[in-house]
């Protein structure tokens, strides 16, 4: 069975400090997997690991049938084996940060156009007429002049998505996307992911938003210390939790 | 050898004239540090100020020395300020005798008055720096005037002035440098002497440059730990 | 030119306060050392720059020759006052046999090319410094969601790093450029008659310090202000952003 994501006994260290021990983890076309836990469990780190913004020490990453290579520096440290495969595979994922890293020097549109054009040198005329089809599509094509400065919270990372959606991913990966935003302006952002996941589209995202996880999500993955603790469908996981800690963790993030 | 001969510490060596030479450079550094923050008191209240006229000459005074040569600065001193001194005497005392003002203190206020003007910079910045909050909370607890400006304001204003006066007398201390041409035998003019003697050049202006990177690394390391007592509890980058 | 003369000669002279015949008198002569200044500065402005960028990127490697000797570099033209370094170059090197005959012997003994060499150099190492503090300010956050993109090496650098690098480095360099147009008053120790060296030349004649002051100061003001004019022109093109009064 073709998988967009294959994730087998990662495991990620930061010194002496284990991160991830021993997580596997698949996802299929179409797939939706919100991954939650306590701060400090390692969700952030899993999702970097996946297009190589950090190095996982053992473990496999395939990406569409394609496995990421790795090697060993003379320190033992591990590294990225082949740079040109890494870029080529990044193409093809696409992430939204929660502080949306827009670049600050150019407008909302170059920032959009910028992938397309530089790395996947598509002409930029097209690629100019598809960021502004991203940009209405998330609802801020009248800022397309402007510079990320002058925009709220809500709007940059509106931006960041249309960003991500121009490279046209197999796969995207959502980072806390809602949680630098003020109260207000999450709905704007959920609202935006929720028709991307009702379009089909393969989601990895990593949220304390549990309403967003339970209405949107085709899998749910708890992660506690590194560990996956309990995972399946949202129904399972919030209606009929079996695990101690995910029920604790539920209940401390659920009230208020 | 020749070298050791012409550094040596007696009649015939000029090593003793270079270090006195240091001497005099650091003596006439902090002088005119100690001037330049004078200067930096007034320049910063001028600038301050409710009164634009009295703002004004802060900013004119900051401007204009920030944005002239010092060599001009020097010339100016060294050719005028012992007659503007003696003019002011015979107007303002009437006293018609000629006098030589010590060369010394002329060029430590000279260096003093280039250094006041970046010092200024560097308070004003500091004093806005100071969260109003910090001000606001010691009002409401009663305290005078007095107290917030001693208690709270000024260990503040120093935390923040701390690196930037350090890059000041740092510049300071280069720009004593100058004041060779005023015939004063800080290290610049008495490599000068020195080389024209002995018809080496390289080696003295050598000696000179270390002797100067000595008092700038020095002063470096110094600063730096003056910067961790100031920031004493306070988590910095 | 006998017209402005003649305008001249209306001004008070040496019975005022201030002098300002004299002043107005001399003052073509203190705008002939005008050009000097300008070529001085930008010559060691321009080759200045470029050594500092090989400079920075030195300091930057993991090499530790490069490394060390950048940081060395630069630990010595910070350290030490231009003046030294203005004449080391100068007197110090004419007293070797091997530079008198080597073939930059007729750049070396002019004081033109010893002060822009000192220029350059001294600038070079502050420059670096500025760089360096650039490259390092761009928010890290920027860097790994071009990376993320796909981008990495010259690319990434072009297109994100560098730009975002120099919009950061501006207001500083624009501080370097004043500091360079007041440092070509060094090269007047050394007989050059920019607008300094004349300057002295006619206060050493006429003893008016504080009226040639006033006006070579005014001559360096108008300088100073044209390059700060500059770098706010620069800015508001590439940083049109911060423009915005909030």
């Amino acid at each position: 069975m073709k998988n967009a994501l294959e994730i087998k006994n990662l495991k990620k260290s930061f010194d002496d400090l284990e991160v991830i021990k021993d997580v596997s983890l698949s996802a299929s076309q179409g797939d939706v997997i919100c991954i939650i836990g306590s701060s400090g469990s390692g969700k952030s780190t899993l999702l970097r690991c996946i297009n190589l913004l950090e190095t996982p020490n053992s473990g496999e990453v395939w990406v569409n049938n394609e496995l990421i290579k790795m090697g060993r520096d003379k320190k033992g440290q591990p590294y990225p084996a082949d740079q040109l495969q890494v870029d080529r595979i990044r193409t093809k994922l696409a992430m939204v940060f929660q502080s949306f890293n827009l670049w600050s020097h150019m407008t909302v549109l170059q920032n959009v156009i910028e992938a397309p054009v530089h790395v996947q040198k598509i002409n930029k005329t097209k690629a100019t007429e598809l960021g502004l089809e991203l940009l209405a599509k998330v609802g801020i094509a009248e800022k397309a002049e402007q510079y990320p400065s002058s925009l709220s919270g809500g709007q940059q990372q509106r931006v960041a998505i249309a960003r991500a959606l121009a490279v046209k991913p197999d796969i995207l990966l959502f980072d806390e996307p809602t949680s630098s935003l003020d109260p207000e302006l999450v709905g704007e952002v959920l609202k935006v992911m929720r028709s991307l996941a009702q379009e089909g589209r393969t989601m990895i995202v990593v949220t304390h938003e549990m309403g967003f996880a339970q209405e949107v999500a085709s899998k749910v993955v708890f992660l506690h210390q590194g560990h996956i603790e309990e995972q399946g469908t949202p129904d399972e996981i919030f209606n009929s939790p079996k695990s101690g800690r995910l029920k604790q963790f539920l209940a401390s993030n659920l009230e208020g | 050898m020749d070298l050791l001969n012409m550094l040596a510490f007696n009649d015939s060596g000029w090593g003793d004239e270079m270090l006195m030479g240091m001497l005099i450079t650091i003596l006439v550094s902090v002088s005119a540090m100690a001037i330049g923050l004078l200067f930096s008191v007034f320049g910063t209240m001028a600038k301050l100020s409710s009164s634009s006229i009295v703002r004004s000459i802060g900013n004119t005074y900051t401007t204009v020395i920030r944005g002239i040569p010092e060599l001009l600065v020097i010339y100016l001193f060294f050719f005028g300020f012992n007659n503007a001194l003696m003019a002011a005497a015979k107007s303002l005392f009437n006293y018609h005798e000629y006098f030589e003002f010590p060369v010394f203190l002329t060029a430590a206020i000279a260096v003093g008055i280039i250094s006041g003007a970046y010092s200024t910079e560097v308070v004003r910045g500091s004093f806005l720096a100071v969260p109003k909050g910090q001000v606001e909370a010691a009002k409401s607890i009663g305290m005078s005037k007095f107290q917030i400006f001693h208690r709270i304001l000024i260990p503040q204003v120093l935390r923040y002035a701390l690196p930037g006066l350090g890059n000041v007398w740092q510049l300071t201390l280069k720009d004593t440098a100058l004041i060779s041409v005023m015939a004063i035998a800080e290290i610049m003019r008495t490599a000068q002497i020195a080389a024209g003697n002995t018809k080496e050049p390289f080696i003295f202006y050598i000696f000179a440059a270390l002797l100067y990177l000595t008092l700038t690394t020095a002063s470096s390391k110094a600063l730096n730990s003056a910067e961790d007592w100031a920031n004493k509890g306070v988590r910095r980058a | 030119m006998s017209s402005y003369h003649q305008m001249c000669e209306g001004l008070p002279g040496r019975e005022a306060w201030l002098n300002l015949n004299l002043m107005c008198e001399k003052l073509p002569d203190l705008l002939k050392g005008v050009p000097l200044t300008i070529e001085l500065v930008l010559i060691s402005l321009l080759a200045g720059l470029c050594l500092a960028l090989g400079v920075a990127l030195m300091r930057l490697s993991k090499n530790r020759l490069f490394n060390g000797f950048a940081r060395g570099y630069v630990f010595y033209f910070r350290g030490s006052p231009l003046l030294v370094q203005v004449f080391l170059l100068y007197y110090g090197l004419g007293q070797f046999e091997f530079i008198q005959q080597s073939f930059l012997w007729p750049f070396l003994r002019e004081a033109y090319w010893c002060g822009i060499l000192a220029l350059m150099l001294n600038t070079g190492a502050y420059t670096a410094e500025i760089i360096r503090g650039g490259l390092q300010s761009v928010p890290f956050g920027q860097i790994e969601s071009a990376r993320a993109m796909g981008m990495s090496g010259l690319l990434l650098y072009r297109r994100i790093i560098f730009p975002i690098a120099f919009r950061q480095a501006l207001p500083a360099y624009g501080n370097e450029m004043i500091l360079m147009v007041k440092g070509t008053s060094l090269v007047s120790i050394i007989t050059l008659m920019e607008i300094t060296g004349i300057a002295k030349q006619i206060i050493a004649k006429y003893w008016t310090p504080v009226e040639i002051f006033l006006i070579a100061g005014l001559l360096y003001l108008t300088i100073n202000f044209l390059v700060t004019q500059l770098i706010k022109y620069l800015e508001f093109r590439f940083t049109p952003y911060l423009q915005k009064s909030k």
